[in-house]
């Protein structure tokens, strides 16, 4: 039993109204006792406050959505019922009892199961050993039963639908199949609670109408479904419940009967999403970068783009379709196999990162802390250590240079910071991010690629990010970005390319783009399918 | 060689499930088939030369040699398959062989099994440190194993000074233990093979084996996965260091003669016999099989040039090329692993 003893009433276990119901709107069956219900958590790291006050109330029989935009807090609140992070403050209920999940097995026995947006598989092992990890069937002395391990896998995969070898390693399948495997898993524990953390992100139309056939059978079942998706359609198609998160807040929880699209994203947002004005700055001016028939073999193929001054060229498409891949073999931190890049009618140097930044090309990764940032070194050395050849003299740097130099570029990008000498470390994720912006800005680039740069940023420093992004474009900057979001894509792109497993599948001038038709190019499904 | 053709041959098979499973069971088996390969080529190649060298004496001088590294190859591909790296064991070998022998001496007609009991008593303890260091003070393995290689061998050097334990303190059973054999080939062997197979078996077929495969493949998503990656860890070393104490005493009776230098650069030899064997060294594949073979392969060597009348200077060079052949073959097969299966056409989109 993972409940703990002492902190049960012992007329909990009894089914009683759940009165700290946090919704407006009572729950489907408003006798029964919710399977599990997080109350007011909390949960911190350091000075970034991931959830301030999260609440979810999960009733049997049910699909309920988690709404929020990047960065509401979801993916920590999902790590909490996954016995990851255990909350700072709050609690949770699992059948009325309160518990305290310690780890992810922990979560496991009681019943949760967890689909993550990432795939969590052993490359090394196969489909059936992910599938049962712990839980292996066992024939006699404790030994593994392979072959019965493989049939169960069998089995859950004809329930999915789908054809997958149980028996072959995990190494080099697609991202779909990865998926599959996840929710095979999940599938396979029997659990109560399932949480589904943007499943459907890499599948395509048919493989998301079967999830949702499964989705309809668990709940049949009785269990309950948490779904996490930004495509509303299918958050419309599936489930009962919705409840909103924003910036780490409960924002409400309903039914989601008698609300529309427009009701969940202004709830999400906070406020009416702002529309950048088509064609707002200048036509773009000469052609810096070209990019031919690019192409690493598995990887991406016949990549060809074009980026001009003063444009916003945003690559879209799901994650793992090629996006950064291509934006790194650009930059020269990878290698192609194939095809030819040119900056400004000069051929660029394969592979080599120092001839990018030379050629005038700055490079804002997509994980700011592992590539972007150096942890540990101040703010002042972080945003000078692409410039240092301008502040230094006779090979050693000058402190003062520097420091005029990062704090002109903190004023200029608003940073908000205590000490230029602190350790990059202790600022928030959005200033983080402005530090690494300035470090490629102090070099005055004539091609910025940006890497998901809102990822993880509060709302209102994305919007500053926006609107720097747009100002440089207008100096006369080529900008090419990639972007999961397709709210930052509409907003931001100039011209939207899509990418699709590798290759670019659709091309549109900012007026013509909608999230339809960027979903459709990136998934693969015709928009009549999608819709 | 064999690998690379076989590889090649088959992924335009039909794409039916069967055959990517046939594929990719063929290309591990490979691993072990290419060093057996290189084993074999080797042998036969030296026996064309200098036929003494398949003669019986010769084989057993090698199985019994191969021994105690094939022992350690099983602690130590434990320790590898999780992603960490167990570098005390030569320093561990020593001290529980200069202290088990010496028991002898102190306490005339000690039982022998009392003896091993000891050493491993010794390993474990060692073990035990290393695997708490790791998995609760969460400090990388290569520390951790760096710094009880000195430690160990320090306090080993402390305990014996000057002295060692000579032949003459040893019973006559403990010296015939490496001897006994039947038609050539050493008991002792056997006996290790039956334990390495059973290593092999256990870390193949039971749950806590294939843990370590796991953690060794995704720390991250091990833990995710609710694996108890740290005391699967903690076991993997404590293991090795029984396995390495064990093996302490079986080098003293094979050695007769210890002092506070036994067993030093062990963990490299082991650890090269390990990636050899086609065990990967940041984990997650490999079997103590393979690594029993590769032990069994650079012992080969080193007595393949002692009989053909080459330098033994040529030994290590020749050791560590090997290790660069044996690391480019497995980066070569993953890669064409990798490409293989890509181009298999995913089992969802049909």
């Amino acid at each position: 039993m993972p409940g703990n003893p002492e902190d049960a009433p012992a007329g909990q276990a009894a089914p009683v109204p759940p009165a700290g119901l946090t919704g407006p709107v009572p729950p489907p069956a408003a006798q029964a006792t919710p399977l599990l219900s997080l109350r007011h958590a909390a949960k911190s790291f350091g000075a970034v406050h991931a959830v301030v006050d999260g609440s979810a109330d999960l009733y049997p029989g049910e699909a309920h959505a988690l709404l929020g935009e990047n960065g509401a807090g979801k993916s920590t609140m999902v790590k909490m019922l996954a016995g990851v992070y255990p909350p700072d403050e709050g609690e949770l209920l699992i059948g009325g009892a309160p518990v305290t999940l310690h780890s992810p097995a922990a979560a496991r026995d009681a019943g949760i199961a967890v689909i993550y947006q990432e795939p969590t598989l052993f490359p090394d092992l196969t489909v059936a050993e992910n599938i049962f990890t712990g839980r292996q069937p066992l024939r006699g002395a404790r030994r593994i039963d392979g072959k019965l391990m493989r049939g169960q896998a069998a089995a859950l995969f004809e329930r999915l639908g789908v054809r997958l070898d149980p028996g072959r390693i995990c190494r080099g399948l697609p991202i779909a199949d990865q998926q599959i495997v996840e929710i095979a898993k999940a599938l396979s524990l029997d659990a109560r609670v399932i949480v589904m953390d943007e499943p459907t992100a890499a599948l395509s139309a048919a493989e998301v109408a079967r999830l949702f056939e499964v989705v309809r059978a668990l709940r049949a079942g009785g269990a309950a479904v948490l779904f996490i998706s930004h495509r509303l359609e299918e958050v419309f198609e599936i489930c009962q419940r919705v409840t909103v998160m924003r910036d780490g807040r409960h924002v409400f929880t309903s039914e989601l009967a008698g609300l529309t699209a427009d009701d969940l994203v202004r709830a999400m947002v906070g406020r009416q999403v702002a529309q950048r004005a088509a064609g707002g700055r200048h036509e773009p001016g000469a052609e810096v970068l070209r990019v031919e028939r690019l192409t690493r073999e598995g990887v991406f193929t016949d990549v060809s783009l074009r980026v001009r001054a003063g444009e916003i060229v945003v690559l879209a498409g799901l994650v793992g379709s090629g996006r950064s891949e291509v934006a790194r073999a650009i930059f020269g931190i990878d290698r192609y196999d194939a095809g030819m890049v040119t900056l400004a009618s000069k051929p660029l140097k394969k592979a080599s990162p120092a001839a990018a930044m030379a050629a005038g090309v700055g490079y804002v990764p997509e994980d700011r802390r592992q590539q972007g940032l150096v942890m540990e070194m101040s703010v002042q050395q972080n945003m000078a250590l692409a410039s240092l050849s301008r502040l230094r003299t006779a090979g050693l740097i000058r402190s003062a240079a520097e420091r005029a130099f990062a704090a002109d570029w903190a004023q200029r990008l608003r940073l908000k910071y205590g000490r230029l000498t602190d350790p990059v470390s202790r600022l928030s994720g959005g200033n983080q991010q402005k530090v690494v912006l300035a470090k490629w800005l102090g070099r005055q680039p004539s091609l910025l690629i940006v890497d998901e740069p809102t990822r993880g940023i509060d709302i209102a420093t994305k919007a500053e990010v926006h609107t720097l992004l747009g100002q440089l474009a207008s100096d006369g900057v080529a900008i090419l970005m990639i972007s999961s979001e397709l709210p930052e894509v509409l907003q931001n792109g100039d011209r939207i390319l899509v990418m699709r497993e590798g290759r670019l599948t659709a091309e549109y001038p900012h007026a013509e783009a909608t999230e339809e038709k960027i979903m459709a190019a990136a998934t693969g499904q015709t928009e009549g399918q999608a819709a | 060689m064999s690998a690379t053709v076989t590889a090649r041959r088959e992924p335009s098979g039909p794409p039916a499930k069967v055959s990517s499973r046939r594929l990719t069971e063929r290309v591990f088996r490979i691993r072990e088939f290419g060093i057996i390969a290189v084993l074999v080529v080797f042998v036969a190649v030296t026996a064309a030369i200098q036929p003494r060298f398949i003669g019986s004496q010769e084989i057993g001088f090698i199985l019994s040699n191969t021994t105690v590294f094939a022992l350690l190859a099983l602690g130590e591909t434990m320790v590898v398959i999780s992603r960490n790296v167990d570098l005390s064991i030569g320093s561990v070998l020593g001290l529980s062989a200069y202290l088990s022998a010496s028991l002898f001496g102190a306490h005339h007609g000690i039982p022998i099994p009392l003896v091993f009991l000891a050493g491993l008593g010794i390993g474990l303890a060692c073990g035990i440190g290393n695997g708490l260091m790791v998995s609760i003070g969460k400090v990388p393995s290569l520390v951790v194993t760096l710094a009880t290689l000195y430690i160990i061998r320090g306090v080993d050097i402390l305990i014996v000074g000057g002295n060692e334990v000579v032949a003459q303190t040893l019973p006559n059973a403990f010296i015939q233990i490496p001897k006994a054999n039947v038609l050539g080939v050493p008991y002792l062997a056997i006996a290790v093979a039956a334990v390495i197979g059973a290593g092999a078996y256990y870390l193949r077929s039971f749950r806590s084996g294939r843990d370590l495969y796991a953690i060794g493949s995704n720390p991250e998503a091990a833990r995710l996965a609710g694996i108890p990656v740290g005391r699967r860890v903690f076991t993997a070393f404590a293991v090795s260091g029984a396995i390495a104490g064990v093996a302490g005493v079986l080098w003293a009776a094979q050695y007769q003669t210890i002092d506070s230098t036994a067993g030093t650069g062990y963990e490299l030899q082991v650890i090269a016999a390990v990636v050899v064997g086609g065990v990967a060294i940041f984990g997650g594949s490999g079997s103590a099989v393979g690594a029993a073979i590769g032990a069994l392969l650079l012992n080969t060597i080193n007595s393949a040039l002692y009989v053909l009348g080459i330098s033994p200077f040529w030994d290590q060079a020749i050791a560590g090329f090997l290790l660069l052949v044996a690391i480019a073959l497995d980066r070569l097969i993953s890669v064409r692993l990798a490409a293989a299966l890509r181009r298999r056409s995913s089992g969802v989109g049909t």
